[in-house]
């Protein structure tokens, strides 16, 4: 089946829905063709190949809701499914701001190329496939003989899905990615095993780095790893190197959403238009990368994407809120699902801001932790370098950042020039001064 | 290997896709148009019926699966249904369903593994996926075996209203008693949700070693969540059940305990008072506490971290690692457990198995290729979330045994330190063995006695030394029937964990800093 196939079969759901009594209907139809190689020992460990379909229809019958999910895709098999979703339905209380989105949001999508589909994508060969991870794992055995364990992955997605709103949305999108990693695990004197790893995700075959870029980098961090441990814990100055999980921007978006302001779960609540961050936060979102991660040209709701601006000089200036919570909170809806992230980057590199460092941590990587919409507090575990006089000194780690999003984003003092390319949150390294650090 | 955050859960419900069950009349499910009646049954005959196939069929799709030299192949079947109902506002505002259909098939040559599923279980389908999957091995044809076998498994939950059969009529004014006894509860509840889901999956599975197994799996969860608002501070809090239960076990008592407990522990945090953090004497509540084992050394223990060189906990067997009190076990056979299965999703019976005994790390839990491996019986942890899977070996239920200790005398041996009781998440980097879990609620201890309630701080320690500084353990052991959720290798498996009350000598705690 291919999108112009899919659109039919939505169009068809959609009709079926209506006929079964359904006020309106949302339909999704997609389809995803996945390869997975794990590589190790010099030989392939896993190889999967996967292709999954599947059907979404959202029944709305007078502000009664249901969402209804299939992968049997064929009609005789659907057409009772359908009929049996809205009867369902029926027995369903009413939620009076439950419906499809006005239609008026639909207009303004861009019709423009975002380069998110690889055109190539069924010419790439296993040969080529298994090559890569073999070259990348080659390479990264050959770096040090500290290594315990090296594993090198290759993964690569073709992903199709159309979507029809009964009250007139129509959208589909193909995109492709691919992904080459190596994870590796070196041995200390003590048994520890400290594991780095490199990944990379792009959208066309031919924007993947090297194999060889893999092992460097992630055979360089394990060993630099051997021998961390915690240190005192105290206030200390902290850069967030911009690959490290984003943990800390994790805990900044939840209280921004619709459904945690509507239900009194955000220590945003309030704050639109107010300078709640430091004046060095400039968030925006872009949709239109090109051959970006998180490019697309419609969100979930059916809303066309745009370019906004959520935090300026560290004033927050619009909420994410999306079709449902915008009705319940009675406010125009912005859209809540984000795709490229941007930052308004600073003049530095990670080398010069850890250069000019006089005692602090360089925070390399996450571990656990949570956040608390409600109330902005935090607590993380970290693993990274310790830094005096501009200089990395030795590794930590089984310590903890703990604050409250409210008043640590004011302490932000630098935003660097390295946005991360491999995800869509484009997230640049980032200098706080004071954080709360625990360990010994 | 994380355990799933609330943020994730909550993100996870709302896009959530199940089938909604109603009156069985309404049974939303297509492939009752054409499979026979299964319900509860565990009849090999039944699952034959209801999947289509016979076993000449599974010989043969077998026998694809072998033709490039594979040693060992098996065909998972699943049907899975799935339900769930968010409450918000006092009103249903979702209600989601799904249904999923498949067949993995898995080869194995060495401890090499090549992996295909197919969503259409037709001969033709699974013998492509079948030969795909063979593409791992290469060599001599390798035959299926001349028959299967049923292998009878034990039924460790046995329900009375399975839930297929049990329609979202029946189901939401019980979710509404959660959601009013929040409301009535205290004044200053300012908002509420309910989420629930239940799942219900039917599985067969056949390997070429000749067994053939087949299973009804039940299972359930029901967050109740609350927030409360007091002169401008608003604090959430929110509790949770979970296992493989039918309707019948939400009684009216028990479903006003996950109310009346999440709003206590909302109401109670208005009083909590940011941790000094810092290395401090940490007692473990009994139940929830048990996290700490699943990250600690549950995943550590898990056979294919060791048989890859990845584990703090490589070349440690037969090792003591903690004090001689100290029992730590994975058992997949408590009755009606959420990390409960009665056979694994390879076809291998589960049981205890005792990672650490009298203070001696003893075994690792395994999958077929690890036994294999290690040259040892098969532990029953070969699990995965689905057909579209491979499985990899997970925990099931992992508790420390009741030691020596009375809690109070824990307690009261503590001067200064944290007294943890509830958790939202953990993770672990098994390599260094440095592992977190993130505090819901507990309170100071200050000269040995609990005083002022605290929250939402981190803590991290590194599984073999805080093994290590195990130095007091109670009597009063708790598996927490809470609706956990294990991550690893980018599959969801459901879990329990427990522990006695327990004394850790000295761990790192987030929280303010002087």
């Amino acid at each position: 089946m291919n999108n112009k196939e899919r659109l039919e079969l939505a169009h068809w759901t959609v009709a079926q829905a209506k006929k079964a009594g359904a006020s309106e209907a949302a339909v999704w139809v997609g389809n995803s063709r996945e390869i997975e190689i794990e590589y190790r020992e010099k030989r392939i460990d896993k190889l999967q190949e996967s292709t999954e379909n599947g059907l979404g229809l959202s029944v709305y019958l007078n502000g009664r809701y249901s969402n209804n999910n299939t992968n049997d895709l064929r009609k005789e098999t659907l057409g009772r499914f359908i009929e049996e979703a809205v009867a369902m339905t029926k027995y369903l209380g009413e939620d009076p701001y439950r419906s499809l989105p006005d239609p008026k949001y639909y207009e303004g999508r861009k019709d423009i190329d975002l380069d998110i589909c690889d055109a190539k994508y069924d010419s790439v060969t296993s040969d080529q496939r298994v090559k890569l991870a073999r070259d990348a794992e080659d390479h990264a055995l050959s770096l040090s003989d500290k290594i315990v364990s090296c594993s090198a992955s290759y993964s690569d997605g073709i992903y199709e899905s159309v979507k029809v709103h009964s009250n007139g949305f129509e959208g589909s999108q193909r995109s492709t990615a691919y992904s080459l990693g190596v994870d590796v695990a070196v041995t200390d004197d003590k048994g520890a095993r400290p594991r780095a790893w490199d990944w990379k995700t792009v959208r066309h075959f031919n924007e993947l780095p090297a194999p060889p870029t893999y092992g460097d980098q992630a055979v360089e961090k394990a060993l630099a790893s051997i021998g961390q441990t915690k240190i005192e814990s105290g206030s200390y100055d902290i850069i967030v190197e911009n690959r490290a999980r984003a943990s800390l921007l994790g805990a900044l978006e939840e209280p921004m959403n619709g459904s945690n302001l509507q239900q009194k779960n955000s220590c945003l609540e309030g704050k639109l238009g107010e300078q709640v961050f430091s004046e060095l936060l400039t968030v925006r979102e872009d949709p239109f990368i090109k051959g970006a991660l998180g490019s697309g040209l419609y969100d979930p709701d059916g809303f066309p994407r745009r370019k906004r601006t959520i935090v300026e000089k560290g004033v927050l200036k619009e909420y994410l809120i999306d079709w449902y919570y915008s009705r319940k909170l009675g406010v125009e809806p912005t859209g809540a699902y984000l795709s490229n992230v941007i930052f308004e980057l600073g003049n530095r590199s990670l080398d010069e801001m850890i250069k000019s460092m006089d005692k602090g941590i360089l925070i390399t990587g996450f571990i656990g932790g949570n956040s608390n919409a409600t109330t902005g507090d935090f607590s993380f575990g970290i693993v990274g370098k310790y830094v005096e006089g501009g200089k990395v000194i030795k590794p930590i780690n089984e310590m903890n950042i703990s604050g409250n999003i409210l008043e640590f984003w004011k302490q932000l003092v630098e935003i660097g020039n390295d946005p991360y390319q491999y995800s869509s949150l484009m997230r640049p390294s980032m200098s706080f001064k004071g954080a709360s650090l625990t360990g010994v | 290997m994380a355990r799933m955050t609330r943020r994730d859960f909550v993100k996870t419900s709302a896009k959530s896709v199940a089938l909604a069950s109603i009156p069985i009349i309404f049974r939303l499910d297509p492939l009752a148009a054409f499979a026979g009646p299964i319900s509860q049954s565990r009849n090999l005959a039944d699952y034959y019926t209801h999947f289509g196939v016979d076993e000449e069929l599974i010989r043969q799709v077998m026998a694809a699966a072998l033709e490039k030299g594979g040693d060992y192949c098996d065909v998972y079947f699943e049907h899975s249904i799935h339900n769930s109902i968010a409450i918000e506002d006092s009103l249903v505002n979702s209600a989601s369903s799904g249904v999923d259909f498949g067949a993995g098939i898995r080869v194995v040559k060495g401890d090499q593994t090549g992996y295909s599923f197919t969503e259409e279980i037709t001969p033709e389908a699974m013998k492509l996926a079948a030969k795909t999957a063979a593409n791992i091995a290469s060599g001599g044809k390798k035959a299926p075996p001349q028959k299967l076998s049923l292998h009878q498994t034990p039924e460790y939950y046995s329900i009375e209203s399975p839930w297929h059969e049990v329609g979202i009529d029946q189901k939401i004014p019980r979710l509404q008693i959660i959601d009013d006894t929040m409301r009535k509860a205290d004044s200053r509840i300012v908002k509420s949700q309910v989420y629930f889901h239940d799942y219900t999956s039917w599985i067969l599975v056949a390997n070429s070693a000749g067994r053939i197994v087949c299973d009804y799996q039940p299972m359930t969860r029901v967050y109740a969540f609350a927030t409360a608002e007091k002169d401008g501070r608003k604090e959430q809090n929110y509790e949770s059940y979970g296992g493989r239960r039918g309707l019948e076990y939400f009684t009216d008592d028990h479903l006003n305990y996950l109310a009346s407990s999440a709003v206590t522990g909302a109401i109670e945090l208005f009083d909590a008072v940011p941790m000094q953090g810092g290395e401090m004497e940490v007692v473990l509540g009994p139940g929830d506490s048990g996290i700490i084992l699943h990250e600690a050394i549950g995943h550590g223990m898990e056979a294919d971290y060791n048989r890859k060189g990845k584990s703090i906990f490589a070349d440690t067997i037969g090792k003591p690692v903690a004090e001689s009190f100290v029992s730590i076990v994975d058992d997949g056979t408590l009755p009606h457990h959420r990390g409960s299965i009665n056979v694994d999703d390879e076809g291998n019976d589960t049981r205890r198995t005792y990672l650490v005994k009298d203070g001696i790390l003893l075994t690792y839990m395994h999958d077929y290729i690890s036994s294999k491996h290690y040259g040892v019986e098969p532990t029953g942890n070969g699990r995965r979330q689905s057909f579209r899977h491979m499985p990899v070996p997970r925990m099931t239920n992992t508790f420390m045994l009741s030691g020596p200790h009375d809690r109070d005398e824990i307690i009261s041996s503590v001067k200064k330190g944290l007294y943890a009781g509830s958790y939202t998440n953990g993770e672990v980097n098994i390599g260094p063995g440095d592992f977190t879990f993130y505090l819901k609620s507990g309170y100071m201890i200050e000269n040995g006695k609990l005083t002022r309630p605290v929250k939402d701080v981190n803590i991290i320690g590194n599984g073999p030394d805080v093994l290590s500084k195990i130095v007091m353990v109670g009597s009063d052991m708790a598996v927490k029937e809470s609706a956990g959720t294990c991550g690893k290798a980018g599959q969801w498996c459901p879990v329990t964990d427990g522990m006695p009350t327990t004394k850790v000598s000295s761990i790192t705690v987030g929280g303010v800093s002087s």
